[in-house]
């Protein structure tokens, strides 16, 4: 991956971007156990696939998701949060 | 020409035995079977054959002999870490690692060069002033030296780093060695066949067979194995193990870059760290500059290597010596590093029965190959953790006891 398609930008270099990690439901903490919580602090699902991430734009503070090969490394598609993804 | 080359063209066998054998097919069952056959994955069976006699155990290898992170390291071994946990586990490591030749009657071109952790700027300094009192503390020899002993120690470097990154000061860590690390995985392999343990190499597991909450055997690509004991120790591939158990764990994969240059002659004689500038360097017996950076910035579960590392990491390499600016560089490449939220291991017994993980080695794991072989052998033969590494059991998340090194890690990730 060389490039990245911001939602808002268009395609740029993926110089200009920052990862946020995969996309995770967030438990509830007031009514979560201490191992749920934990659980959500600390693990992740590492293993390879397509998963939906959290991607910045760094000069223009956008926020969006992407969803990505993380073995090929190839981003399929990627939208505004709350909003449609292109098909 | 050699005359002890001239007897392999007059004997009609090879007079040189192999390093391992290739055993033909797999036995139906072992005693214990160890997933990776990389230096930890052969050290922990070499300690196990040699220390607790067991040796009806089976290596499994989907690839070859330390064709991963074993041989894809920048080889620096050091013990100056930041928590007390881990410089007693580290500083065991170094021990074992300076008797490791005569033990295996193997060259390792174990060289001590010493090595300078650079620091530019006042916090860094700080950080290398606690890991330097830690480490005196726990009888590890380690101290913090100003510019002039890092010049003294390199006369080449330029101590304003370009302007850019002026070094305030070093944390000097005098045991601080490189070795040849494809030669460490051989010599635990040689040694762990020689007392009866099998290296299935190109064998690849496909699943493990769990039953209520115990191992009992392993599904592989050249058949079953029934088992009750599995030890993984298979770096970037760890979350695919234990996804086949169904272990949650925070094991993240990023890949590692790294470089070297043509050989050029002996000039660089210590090891030089930079949190600041990414730069890890150290010049190898054949004179090439091997050189490491950081991370590369987000998940990929491959060993492709990128252009922008190589610029990078060139870039800042002139900050510090400019004179290498006509230096080629030869080759590149990358492995799977399974990181931890605390730059600490995962090691030792889990919630399945018969389970053991030595993970989570991210991009420090070659310095810890005996100590990891030793303490995961003892875990593995008693079904208990070693007292070395209660501190990296996959519990401690839960209970938010975390390890945290990140302050010991070789580059500011």
């Amino acid at each position: 991956m060389k490039l990245l398609c911001c939602p808002v930008n268009g395609l740029r270099p993926v110089s200009e971007f920052a990862y946020g990690g995969e996309v995770r439901a967030m438990p509830d903490p007031a009514t979560c156990s201490d191992d749920q919580w934990a659980d959500h602090v600390f693990n992740r699902s590492g293993i390879p696939g397509v998963k939906i991430e959290w991607w910045y734009h760094l000069p223009s503070g956008v926020w969006f998701h992407a969803e990505r090969d993380v073995v090929a490394d190839r981003v399929l598609r990627t939208w505004m949060p709350g909003e449609e993804a292109a098909p | 020409m050699p005359f002890q080359l001239l007897r392999f063209a007059l004997s009609s066998k090879h007079p040189e035995p192999r390093m391992f054998r290739t055993p033909e097919r797999l036995k139906g069952s072992y005693d214990a079977v160890i997933i990776g056959a990389g230096g930890h994955g052969l050290a922990a069976a070499y300690y196990l054959a040699r220390d607790h006699g067991m040796r009806n155990v089976a290596v499994l290898e989907k690839g070859y002999i330390g064709g991963g992170n074993t041989g894809r390291n920048t080889t620096i071994i050091r013990s100056n870490y930041l928590t007390p946990e881990g410089v007693a586990f580290y500083d065991q490591s170094v021990r074992l690692w300076q008797d490791l030749a005569t033990d295996f009657d193997l060259n390792l071109f174990y060289s001590t060069r010493g090595h300078f952790t650079l620091a530019h700027t006042d916090s860094a300094v700080r950080t290398m002033r606690w890991r330097a009192e830690v480490n005196k503390h726990l009888g590890v020899d380690s101290e913090l030296v100003g510019p002039e002993a890092v010049k003294a120690a390199c006369p080449q470097i330029d101590l304003s780093c370009g302007g850019n990154a002026p070094i305030l000061g070093a944390l000097y860590h005098a045991p601080g060695a490189i070795a040849r690390h494809d030669a460490v995985a051989w010599g635990y392999g040689r040694g762990a066949d020689q007392r009866g343990v099998e290296i299935h190499q190109q064998t690849e597991v496909l699943g493990i067979d769990i039953v209520g909450g115990r191992v009992q055997g392993v599904k592989t690509s050249k058949g079953y194995i029934s088992t009750p004991r599995v030890l993984s120790a298979v770096a970037g591939f760890t979350p695919r193990i234990t996804h086949m158990v169904g272990l949650r764990t925070p094991i993240y994969v990023h890949p590692l870059q790294a470089m070297v240059t043509e050989p050029m002659k002996p000039w660089l004689d210590p090891i030089l760290v930079s949190g600041s500038l990414h730069i890890y360097v150290s010049q190898s017996a054949r004179g090439e500059l091997v050189m490491g950076a950081s991370l590369d910035p987000y998940e990929l579960h491959s060993t492709r290597s990128s252009l922008d590392f190589v610029e990078g990491l060139a870039a800042h390499m002139l900050d510090m010596f400019p004179f290498l600016s006509h230096a080629k560089v030869n080759r590149q490449w990358a492995g799977m590093a399974d990181m931890t939220p605390d730059f600490a291991p995962v090691m030792g017994t889990t919630p399945v029965e018969g389970f053991y993980l030595d993970a989570g080695w991210g991009t420090w794991g070659f310095k810890a190959t005996p100590v990891c072989g030793m303490t995961m052998a003892h875990t593995v033969a008693t079904g208990r953790d070693h007292d070395l590494i209660g501190a990296f059991n996959l519990s401690r998340f839960a209970r938010y006891e975390l390890t945290g090194e990140k302050g010991a890690a070789s580059v500011g990730h």
